[in-house]
């Protein structure tokens, strides 16, 4: 018997980009480094080569002005993806995201959608520092109009992908270099309506619910295993849909298991982890907690470049279980 | 080299005269008269209301600029793709749209051109051409880089055009926009209506040189610096540079002189706010006054007569106030509207 074919993340974005552009004549790519994309490791390879300059194309450094391109692109008919190699670099765009694409539906009375995609990678480590190294999904997701797309498997990197630029609404789509050499069992390609997508359990468990999203989500599943080591079943969720969020299935995990780590690559307040808290408290009977929710994120500091300060700035597998072992602690203290 | 300086066309004492038409049809030249009246006593309109307080939200009038949107918007077709900014209204009326959809829009009506969710500030018009505007300074400029972007890649004449003020310019994106446009040759139009005033503060305080058409120069884009009062100056200019976008040879740049009669916003002159800004002055710009200079122009090669005038605004006035009637009775947006309208989905679905 044949073993199952494995895709990595990096490949399996660029089969996401190759299905597009094959299928899809309305769709083009816009961005910085395109034709020479060693920034954005194997997700990018030879577009240009196989798709033509005139659809893949490399840009002046103008993060607004492209981004802005996309959506009147996108308001003509096209279905653009704008590509950030590095998040840090498009805040110069925030106008474009936030003002003109999120909100321009609402303001026009639904009468036309920007239907663009801005792809932002999360790009840190390797001593880069405060400016090559953000996450901020969360500001993204605070955003009515946009939705927020976080891939964390192989498969949904390049569904998710086709699936973002195939709807109709503004799309920012965050991958993480530290996936691409991620792998699953690969799977034929699906045309999904993203509106269906929500967050995914990945494993199931009877003890604690730890949510993530993207790389976030391989640190859960890495800390699963450490707490299967310790006679601890962990149920794993991946968001993978930041904005709208819809916590329903993750609200039903906790009243089960009665504990609840979220995990984000994010700063702590007003980010991400804190939403999925206050969602999932929302919804669940109060009594059904065993003890207080945690949050695994950022220091409220700037990324270091030092390498033992960057050692200890990102979360970690060990502290994620570490986290949710002392919930059981607390609770036996509490009883 | 010298900058780039817009010359005499910056003297409000100058350029009173009719404006020159002897190579033009009449008849059109009576359908742009006719226009640019209608714009102007809609704007008067909405003036009123708002003065009364019947408008709840901010209006940025163009009382005196009409040539510029009139002018350039003889060149387009439906199938062009326009973007404005704050101060919009003539650039959709000169289009063609309705001017009860737009009064319906500014009072928030669910008949209006946006369905009532965006006011004076967000119109929306593209069966007749016009993708939207916003009032975020220079928001929309990349956004009809994109637009002309997209018919060339669809391989069609199609051209954007970007409507933007004097003030614009002085923002970041404009000059990404210009750059962008002009490496991808990008169809697309830039009109600078330059009335001299960001909000209160005069050009002089905030850019070494009053011609905003320097930074095409320095972006190598054709552009034309024209009397922004003159409808036959700004006509000829535009379409000059429209064809060279439906052509394949790039973006334009054209800049008209002009100025506005009222503040920054809603019906005051705001002499008393801004810096520069005096009655002697505007007394003067009133005396460049593009409607006026058409009709003394087609008065003079006898093809109009005040008494045709009178009547024409008898006219216009009975249809704005029927429009008005219409709008001020119309329906408001549903409740559901503000949910169902952030997304595509709509019926309530995200």
């Amino acid at each position: 018997m044949a073993a199952t074919a494995r895709i990595r993340y990096g490949e399996a974005i660029l089969a996401g980009f190759e299905y597009l552009l094959h299928r899809y004549p309305e769709v083009f790519v816009i961005g910085q480094g395109l034709w020479s994309p060693w920034y954005v490791g194997n997700t990018m390879t030879d577009l240009d080569k196989k798709f033509g300059k005139h659809r893949i194309i490399d840009t002046p450094v103008s993060e607004s002005a492209c981004t802005g391109a996309g959506v009147g692109a996108a308001l003509a008919g096209m279905r653009p993806i704008v590509v950030h190699p590095r998040i840090d670099f498009m805040l110069y765009a925030m106008d474009a995201v936030v003002n003109q694409a999120a909100k321009w539906s609402h303001m026009i009375g639904g009468q036309a959608h920007p239907a663009v995609v801005i792809r932002g990678i999360v790009n840190r480590g390797g001593e880069q520092g405060a400016q090559h190294s953000q996450s901020l999904h969360s500001w993204f997701s605070h955003i009515p109009g946009l939705r927020v797309v976080m891939p964390y498997t192989p498969t949904d990197a390049r569904d998710l992908l086709i699936a973002s630029t195939l709807c109709d609404d503004p799309v920012m789509y965050i991958d993480d270099r530290w996936l691409y050499s991620e792998e699953c069992d690969d799977s034929p390609i699906r045309e999904l309506d993203l509106r269906d997508i929500g967050p995914q359990c990945l494993r199931a468990g009877k003890e604690v619910t730890l949510v993530g999203s993207g790389y976030s989500t391989h640190l859960c599943m890495a800390a699963a295993r450490l707490l299967e080591a310790s006679q601890i079943a962990a149920e794993v969720f991946d968001l993978r849909v930041l904005n709208p969020l819809n916590c329903g299935d993750i609200a039903r995990s906790v009243e089960k298991t009665g504990r609840l780590v979220a995990v984000d690559g994010s700063w702590t307040n007003c980010g991400l982890a804190g939403e999925v808290i206050a969602q999932v408290c929302e919804k669940i009977d109060p009594r059904s907690l065993r003890a207080a929710p945690r949050r695994v994120t950022l220091p409220a500091a700037p990324a270091p470049t030092s390498k033992p300060l960057e050692a200890v700035y990102y979360p970690t597998a060990e502290q994620v279980a570490q986290v949710a072992k002392q919930m059981f602690e607390s609770a036996r203290t509490v009883t | 080299m010298p900058v780039l300086d817009l010359g005499d066309l910056v003297d409000p004492a100058k350029y009173h005269e009719p404006i020159e038409i002897s190579s033009e049809d009449p008849e059109f030249l009576r359908l742009q008269l006719r226009k640019m009246l209608c714009i102007r006593l809609v704007e008067q309109q909405l003036a009123r209301a708002r003065k009364e307080g019947i408008i709840g939200g901010p209006v940025h009038l163009g009382v005196g600029q009409e040539a510029i949107a009139v002018g350039v918007s003889a060149c387009l077709r439906s199938s062009d793709r326009v973007f404005g900014a704050h101060r919009s209204h003539s650039h959709v009326l000169a289009l063609g749209s309705e001017v009860h959809a737009l009064f319906a829009e500014v009072l928030g009506k669910n008949t209006g051109l946006s369905r009532g969710m965006g006011g004076s500030m967000h119109l929306w018009d593209a069966p007749r051409g016009f993708y939207g505007s916003v009032p975020i300074v220079a928001g929309t400029v990349p956004l009809a880089v994109g637009a002309g972007l997209a018919a060339k890649l669809q391989g069609v004449d199609d051209v954007g055009v970007s409507y933007l003020g004097d003030g614009a310019v002085e923002e970041g994106s404009v000059q990404e926009s210009l750059n962008l446009a002009r490496v991808l040759g990008v169809p697309v139009l830039f009109v600078v209506e330059n009335n001299f005033f960001s909000s209160h503060m005069h050009i002089g305080l905030r850019q070494p040189s009053n011609a905003t058409a320097r930074f095409a120069q320095a972006h190598d884009i054709p552009f034309a610096i024209v009397d922004g009062n003159d409808v036959v100056a700004v006509h000829k200019a535009a379409r000059q540079l429209v064809e060279h976008a439906r052509a394949g040879k790039g973006p334009g740049f054209l800049e008209a002189v002009t100025y506005r009669w009222l503040g920054h916003v809603d019906w005051r002159e705001d002499i008393d706010v801004g810096v520069n800004r005096s009655i002697e002055e505007l007394q003067n710009w009133r005396g460049r006054d593009p409607v006026g200079r058409l009709a003394a122009a087609l008065e003079h090669a006898r093809e109009w007569s005040p008494a045709r005038h009178t009547k024409l605004i008898e006219e216009i006035d009975a249809e704005i106030e029927m429009a008005w009637d219409r709008a001020m009775a119309d329906p408001w947006p549903q409740p559901e509207a503000l949910l169902d309208r952030v997304y595509s989905s709509g019926g309530g679905r995200q």
